[in-house]
């Protein structure tokens, strides 16, 4: 097995990569903040100024560093992030922190409902089509992902709204929950409800990445020296991808779907507000439109961690199951 | 009877000249040989004259757009597609070029395991390492971490293990070390000496005859000459065809003299000998028709100013001619 | 007929038609815009082939005038973006090393945020508009043409001749101006055609979330967005319509990159 010693030094690694990452987003997007006629103090307590007291005027100042040069305003703010205070999301008059992680959670299920269909729907349509090569299920698969690919995703979501919730009635139009119920009243089955039609909006945008992926490399592995050997060997077609196919192309078709969480959480933001799905995207949407901005910076560096999850994973995938890396950086 | 017989095959393939225009270009055409259990048969030929494709299509594995016609027996039985696919693996083993025909992501034991035909694969695939002087640790390996004689044992053991009759190398022995191309020939003997039908193809004239019975010669996608593997000896005058002449003689040991032109691509054969264009013997006749095969000496040749006797050489074109037809 | 000609005419036909449409857009008279209430609500016929809305206006000329509009916003977000990607890529391969970390490092740091973020981040700070899209669009697409503008350049760098010219006491961005630049404008421009489709489709999709274009400039993403509210009573053309153009829009393209690509592509030249 891969050293345990190794991969402790593959974590450290990333960590650190992961900090200066953080360092520079945080940097960067700070400066872009306060470059902006939008100066947060103002945005905050021009959009409702009557629940903001003066003390807490002055708590946000204290905050933000008023007067400050924009240097020192950024320490003031990124000491504050380190310690764990993102600062107070204006909208919903709650730590940022816990903003995003609440809204992170319904996030997360349509994330991950959608990421596992469109995962497992892209791999089994992208192998078929490599099996099925120069077919019309190929024609059709190659068509439909370059189709896909030119296809806003919000305009997608609209139309299987029209479909599925306005002429067949199937499932409601919007809204994560039932409106005019009580949050401890909603049940899970509502909930799932509310979940169906923006996974699945969701998912067939992400059909086309994967699927174009796997059949290109499958259509590589069956071309190869060792599938015509195997024909040799009097393996049939099915045992062929069983044996050689699947082992060849699954990791890379794993290691792309980690690091498609980028394009995973930008659909997640226009299908949310599509769907009116009470989530991250639809909370970034609102901090963007209302001027929140502690809460935009929050998701910021929350969005810029999330994919480097991914990637880690996916460059972890790599390093470590594929034997010709990893026996080549043991030995 | 010959347990393996090739009579007429041909291989084509199809390609498309525009998005209209399809056209077929012969690649094989004619080629005839047999191997016996117990012989081993060299298939010998430059680069481009299609030796590959004859491996593969005796298996039955040639690529989508390609095409093969004649006949293939296998003990007497003509062999369709549909018996060549039952065939494979169990009766005819192909041992290939090299470590690139192994799964890279699947440990080799694994890989030899899956040829074997008996009910206990891991002891065959033991002994059998144990037998080609593996140690037990390859059987964990990957491809990659194999070393060139080592990957030829492990590839000949994929054969070994199948308990095939008819066992194909395709050019077994490509950039290896002369010990371990010894010893990678030494093992297609031992198969030939066991029962096998052995066929070897390479391009390695030199050293395939220290182990071959007979020898066949390629050129431009057809056979030239079938000849006792003996008769490549001295300056080459006991060879029928003036190609298999000019083959041998173009070995360093053997005066290291070009052949003059090139061989002419699949698609733009000559109409006559396909060897006349180079051939310093060719007459007009030569460029007539293409010449068939037939038996000089113990062995088959196509060419018309080939002769049964010895002591004739030099004879006159007239002669040869009608000879020949 | 060859792959190469038929590259040739998927080119001329695309591109007429996509200036065609941009054009026509925008010479719409605005009376053919105008709210007439007695027509409102009305489903596609022969006279509207896309309908109607809320207030009576023509959805295929609204269409027509959002495509329009989408195209030069999409244009010039390509455009500004192909020159980042250009002056950055060039800046990489020849301006030396520290030139080459810097540029890296700024590629990894825009890709390792999701790009809608840092675009509803750029618009959000620029205040939206044609503007704010524009700069925002420019911002965000870049980096992947920059990697290859830096490879390409990093390949004209080893020729012999910029050895010569650099013997010769030639300045880095005299070279890079007169040796490298002028290899690398087919790239350029194919890629600058291949980032329009994802320039194209992240302004709709900003304007669609309220932070691109204001409802003043009537881009496909606006129209979508003011069609959610009418959706759930059935006005079903106000969304399929104006977006299923965009799609065949922004498919073609993709096609006209594609092709142009194989045009240029030294190693298809033989087709």
């Amino acid at each position: 097995m891969y050293g345990l010693r190794r991969t402790g030094a593959f974590f450290v690694r990333k960590a650190a990569r992961l900090v200066t990452l953080l360092i520079a987003v945080s940097i960067l997007s700070f400066s872009l903040v306060s470059l902006s006629p939008i100066d947060p103090v103002q945005a905050y307590i021009g959009a409702d100024l009557m629940r903001v007291g003066a003390e807490q005027r002055e708590n946000i100042a204290a905050y933000w560093g008023l007067d400050a040069p924009p240097p020192e305003r950024y320490l003031r703010w990124a000491s504050a992030v380190v310690r764990g205070d993102l600062g107070t999301s204006m909208i919903y008059r709650e730590p940022v922190a816990k903003v995003i992680q609440e809204q992170f959670f319904h996030s997360l299920l349509l994330m991950l409902a959608a990421w596992l269909m469109s995962g497992v729907i892209g791999f089994l349509a992208g192998s078929l089509a490599a099996m099925k090569k120069d077919s019309w299920f190929d024609r059709f698969i190659v068509w439909y992902c370059y189709t896909l690919a030119a296809t806003p995703a919000f305009w997608l979501g609209l139309v299987l709204m029209v479909v599925f919730s306005v002429w067949l009635g199937w499932f409601p139009v919007g809204m994560g929950v039932p409106a005019g119920v009580l949050a401890e009243q909603v049940t899970w089955l509502d909930k799932l409800e509310h979940l169906v039609l923006p996974a699945i909006t969701l998912s067939i945008v992400g059909i086309a990445p994967i699927a174009l992926h796997t059949r290109q490399k499958l259509i590589e592995v069956l071309s190869s020296d060792y599938v015509l050997f195997a024909r040799a060997r009097g393996e049939t077609p099915l045992s062929i991808y069983r044996r050689h196919g699947l082992r060849n192309i699954a990791f890379p078709a794993l290691t792309l779907q980690f690091a498609s969480f980028s394009e995973l959480f930008g659909g997640t933001v226009l299908v949310e507000h599509v769907f009116s799905y009470p989530g991250l995207g639809e909370a970034m949407v609102e901090a963007g439109l209302r001027g929140d901005v502690p809460l935009l910076l929050g998701i910021v560096l929350f969005s810029t961690v999330f994919v480097f999850i991914g990637n880690a994973i996916a460059d972890f995938i790599y390093r470590v199951i594929d034997p010709r890396l990893r026996e080549a950086q043991a030995s | 009877m010959p347990l393996l017989e090739i009579e007429r095959l041909a291989v084509s393939f199809t390609r498309y000249r525009s998005r209209w225009g399809k056209e077929k270009v012969q690649v094989l055409h004619d080629v005839e040989f047999s191997v016996d259990a117990g012989e081993v048969v060299a298939v010998i030929g430059a680069s481009g004259s299609g030796k590959s494709l004859l491996a593969h299509a005796l298996l039955g594995i040639l690529p989508e757009n390609f095409s093969a016609s004649g006949t293939i027996r296998y003990r007497g039985e003509p062999l369709d597609a549909e018996r060549l696919k039952q065939m494979r693996g169990k009766e005819i083993a192909l041992v290939p070029q090299s470590v690139r025909f192994l799964d890279p992501l699947m440990r080799v034991g694994a890989q030899v395991r899956l040829s074997v035909r008996g009910d206990d694969p891991y002891a065959a695939q033991r002994e059998v390492f144990h037998r080609y002087g593996l140690a037990p640790e390859t059987e964990n390996m990957y491809p990659f971490q194999l070393s060139g004689g080592m990957a030829r044992r492990v590839l000949v053991s994929t054969a070994t293990v199948s308990g095939a009759r008819v066992i194909i190398a395709d050019e077994p022995t490509p950039g290896l070390q002369a010990e371990d191309v010894r010893e990678a020939l030494r093992h297609f003997r031992e198969h030939a000496d066991a029962g096998c039908a052995v066929l070897v193809i390479t391009h390695d004239i030199e050293s395939v005859l220290t182990i071959a019975d007979r020898v066949v010669v390629l050129y431009a996608g057809t056979t030239v000459e079938i000849a006792p593997a003996a008769d490549f000896t001295g300056d080459g005058s006991r060879l029928r065809h003036p190609y298999s002449r000019a083959l041998w003689q173009a070995l360093p040991q053997n005066g290291f003299t070009p052949i003059p032109g090139t061989q002419p691509q699949p698609g733009k054969w000559p109409s006559g000998c396909l060897f006349a264009p180079r051939c310093d013997q060719a007459s007009p006749e030569c460029t007539f028709s293409r010449p068939e095969l037939r038996t000089v000496r113990a062995g088959q040749v196509r060419c018309i100013h080939a002769h049964s006797e010895d002591d004739e050489r030099g004879i006159s074109i007239d002669e040869a001619a009608s000879d020949g037809i | 007929m060859n792959l190469r000609l038929r590259a040739l005419l998927t080119v001329i036909v695309a591109s007429v038609l996509l200036i065609v449409i941009a054009v026509w857009g925008t010479l719409i008279p605005v009376e053919q815009m105008e709210t007439r209430l007695e027509l409102r609500n009305l489903p596609p016929s022969i006279s509207h082939p896309f309908g109607t809305d809320w207030l009576g206006r023509d959805m295929l000329q609204r269409t027509l005038k959002g495509l329009s509009v989408s195209i030069q916003v999409g244009l010039a977000g390509a455009a500004c973006s192909a020159l980042i990607a250009t002056v950055l890529g060039l800046a990489a391969a020849t301006l030396g090393k520290a030139a080459d970390r810097l540029v890296s490092w700024l590629i990894d740091l825009f890709l390792s945020v999701p790009h809608l973020v840092t675009l509803i981040l750029i618009a959000f700070v620029s205040g939206g508009g044609m503007r704010g899209v524009i700069i925002a669009v420019a911002l965000t697409h870049w980096p992947n043409l920059a990697r290859i503008v830096r490879a390409e350049a990093m390949q004209v760098m080893t020729a012999d001749y910029v050895a010569i010219s650099r013997r010769l006491g030639r300045s880095r961005r005299w070279i890079a101006w007169h040796h490298v630049f002028p290899h690398l404008w087919p790239q350029v421009l194919v890629g600058f055609l291949l980032l329009f489709p994802h320039a194209i489709l992240h302004e709709a999709a900003i304007s669609f979330l309220g932070l691109g274009l204001s409802p003043h400039e009537p881009a496909v993403g606006i129209i979508l967005s003011e069609s959610m509210r009418y959706l759930s009573t059935g006005m079903w053309w106000l969304a399929v319509f104006p977006g299923l153009c965009l799609l065949i829009i922004v498919r073609m393209f993709d096609r006209l990159g594609e092709q142009l690509r194989l045009l240029t592509d030294p190693r298809h030249a033989r087709l």
